[in-house]
């Protein structure tokens, strides 16, 4: 089922460890500044992660998309 | 999911019955428990057949499974556990944020796998995977019981998330009398699941977190105006708590608890039956990034933790009721009542799928499977209903007769001890290198240390410190009880090549993890 077509696209899966790096490393983000809008770094951050992982997410599943 | 360091604390203050919110949070209930019996005639199916009644007839949607997995995953008691984690414990508590980033990438890549090797194999659990693709009796045995052991106590934490809003609306009272309204609440659960199966839940979770998304829209917009802004509740935060920012010393502990939790997550029963309910691994895959919408509400019901600081809640001695007490005391009673049913009806969802998760596999992989070999599908789905019963009876006798610290604990463990199944069924996906025997013995130890060391910890934590050369590592004891669990397995699978022993019967084949796939891949 591994035509050469097939594993060209799921090159696009090796961006779905993105999230991973940008969350798993506390020490690049654990701190009070810059604040955005009153939250700390440490939590607008995260929370800006959630976005990017979802775009990342979808962006993988449109060029990965299986034909009907 | 769930905060893993939830702390614990005695009783609610008695206060007066609220009747506004009693009224409102009566009406949203009456009005799903309806619903859960209409959802019978839903896309009708023969609910005599276990995956018609376990598993919605695999027929579910983009949307539903969204509504469905969204109800699954994000709980009751993680509305009232996770901020009372971050009231309680500051920065550590919002480890729930990234744990439910990284699930999903995780999800899009692993479950698609799994979906088309149980579609085109019948199977509906993961015990039943890990039968077909090692030949092993005993390993599949391990993975149901494992999966059976973690989900009880999590059914049962359904109910303290449940008992936080009643007691906060004013009904408390001591012995039987005191626990009625729950046991009538469980009592109606256990009826409509029996009757409607998966098909309650799915149809149940569209209004349940239709009330989340406006109660915590409502909160965020409101309850910061009414602070003077989120500055001011991060600054109030920092007068009452130490941490809000994450120190040095916890950083591992902080990514090792969102990474073992992450892999955990999909390996409970009640997310496996979620995935394998949808109808196509492209939903799977859309809803990976579709979800984490929830993960969004999460991070601002996380925050509520901080906003009971700001607004001046005190209840250091139980933190569960930070969330309740916040809402009492910033909304008006007719929509803190809303909120509050809103977070009853969120354990409503997950207890049903649990239960029928825990029921799937008991009827599949241990009833048929060492008592009734020849039974017919009909048989099945009884004793599936039945089991659905047991379990929630017995959670609810759990809760109403021992100390709630007992499910807090046993929770806890359950995420160590379904972790030790990722090497089977995970791992089991891509490769079937791993000798059965092997994976048994891993399961073994993993299970053994990870109990050990939340024993050893009293179960106040789930970090546990090991010293290395001198250096003290705090990480999540599931993640020291998965390493050790790989280990075993990769040592023992040469050991047991080396002498020879028998591999188990592969009954799938490599394209059965991708069927589904279109003509050119």
């Amino acid at each position: 089922m591994n035509s050469p077509s097939g594993r060209r696209r799921q090159v696009w899966y090796w961006l779905l460890l993105l999230p991973f790096i940008g969350t798993l490393f506390p020490s690049w983000y654990a701190s009070d500044e810059p604040e955005l809008w009153g939250f700390p770094f440490f939590y607008w951050y995260q929370i800006l992660w959630v976005f990017l992982s979802s775009f990342i997410t979808f962006f993988v599943y449109r060029m990965t998309r299986e034909r009907e | 999911m769930s905060g893993n360091e939830e702390t614990v604390g005695g009783g609610i203050e008695t206060i007066m019955v609220n009747w506004p919110a009693l009224v409102i949070f009566i009406l949203f209930f009456v009005f799903v428990t309806v619903l859960g019996f209409v959802a019978a005639r839903w896309r009708r199916g023969d609910l005599g057949q276990l995956h018609e009644w376990g598993l919605g007839g695999r027929r579910f949607g983009t949307v539903i499974t969204w509504f469905l997995l969204g109800g699954d995953l994000y709980t009751a008691y993680t509305f009232i556990a996770v901020p009372a984690l971050l009231y309680g414990a500051g920065a550590t508590g919002f480890f729930a944020v990234p744990y439910t980033i990284i699930v999903y990438p995780f999800v899009f890549v692993v479950m698609p796998r799994l979906w088309s090797v149980a579609k085109k194999h019948g199977y509906i659990t993961g015990s039943d995977f890990v039968k077909g693709r090692y030949g092993s009796r005993s390993l599949a045995l391990a993975v149901a019981v494992t999966g059976i052991l973690a989900t009880m106590p999590y059914i049962a934490l359904q109910l303290v998330g449940m008992q936080a809003v009643i007691a906060a609306m004013g009904i408390t009272g001591s012995g039987l009398l005191g626990d009625l309204p729950l046991i009538i609440a469980f009592l109606i659960l256990a009826l409509y699941t029996y009757t409607s199966g998966l098909r309650a839940p799915a149809m149940i979770a569209v209004v349940k977190d239709l009330m989340i998304y406006i109660t915590v829209i409502v909160a965020v917009i409101v309850i910061p105006l009414k602070l003077g802004g989120f500055s001011n509740i991060f600054h109030a935060s920092e007068k009452a708590i130490p941490s809000v920012i994450l120190p040095p010393s916890g950083y591992l502990a902080y990514s090792t608890l969102a990474l073992g939790s992450a892999l955990a997550l999909f390996l409970y029963p009640h997310s496996i039956t979620g995935t394998l309910s949808s109808s196509d691994r492209r939903v799977i895959q859309r809803n990976a990034a579709l979800l984490p919408a929830y993960s969004l509400v999460l991070a601002f019901i996380t925050l509520f933790g901080y906003m009971a600081w700001a607004a001046g809640v005190k209840t250091t001695d139980n933190t569960s009721a930070a969330v309740p007490l916040l809402f009492l005391k910033e909304f008006p009673s007719w929509f803190a009542g809303f909120g509050f049913a809103a977070i009853a009806i969120g354990a409503l969802v997950p207890a049903a799928i649990m239960s029928i998760a825990a029921a799937n596999l008991f009827t599949r992989n241990i009833y048929k499977e060492f008592f009734r070999p020849g039974c017919s599908g009909q048989e099945e789905s009884k004793v599936a209903k039945i089991v659905s019963l047991i379990v929630k009876l017995g959670a609810l006798v759990f809760i109403v007769a021992m100390p709630k610290a007992f499910a807090i604990n046993l929770q806890l463990l359950g995420g160590v001890w379904i972790l030790q199944t990722l090497p089977a069924i995970i791992l089991g996906l891509y490769t079937r290198w791993l000798h059965r025997w092997a994976l048994l013995l891993g399961w073994a130890v993993g299970m053994v240390m990870g109990t050990g060391m939340a024993i050893a910890n009293h179960f106040a934590s789930s970090i546990y410190t090991v010293h290395i050369g001198g250096v003290a590592v705090s990480i999540y004891a599931a993640v020291w009880a998965l390493a050790a669990n790989l280990v075993v397995a990769v040592v023992f699978t040469w050991v047991f090549r080396a002498l020879g022993a028998k591999e188990g019967e592969d009954e799938t084949a490599r394209a059965d993890y991708e069927t589904g796939l279109g003509a050119t891949v």
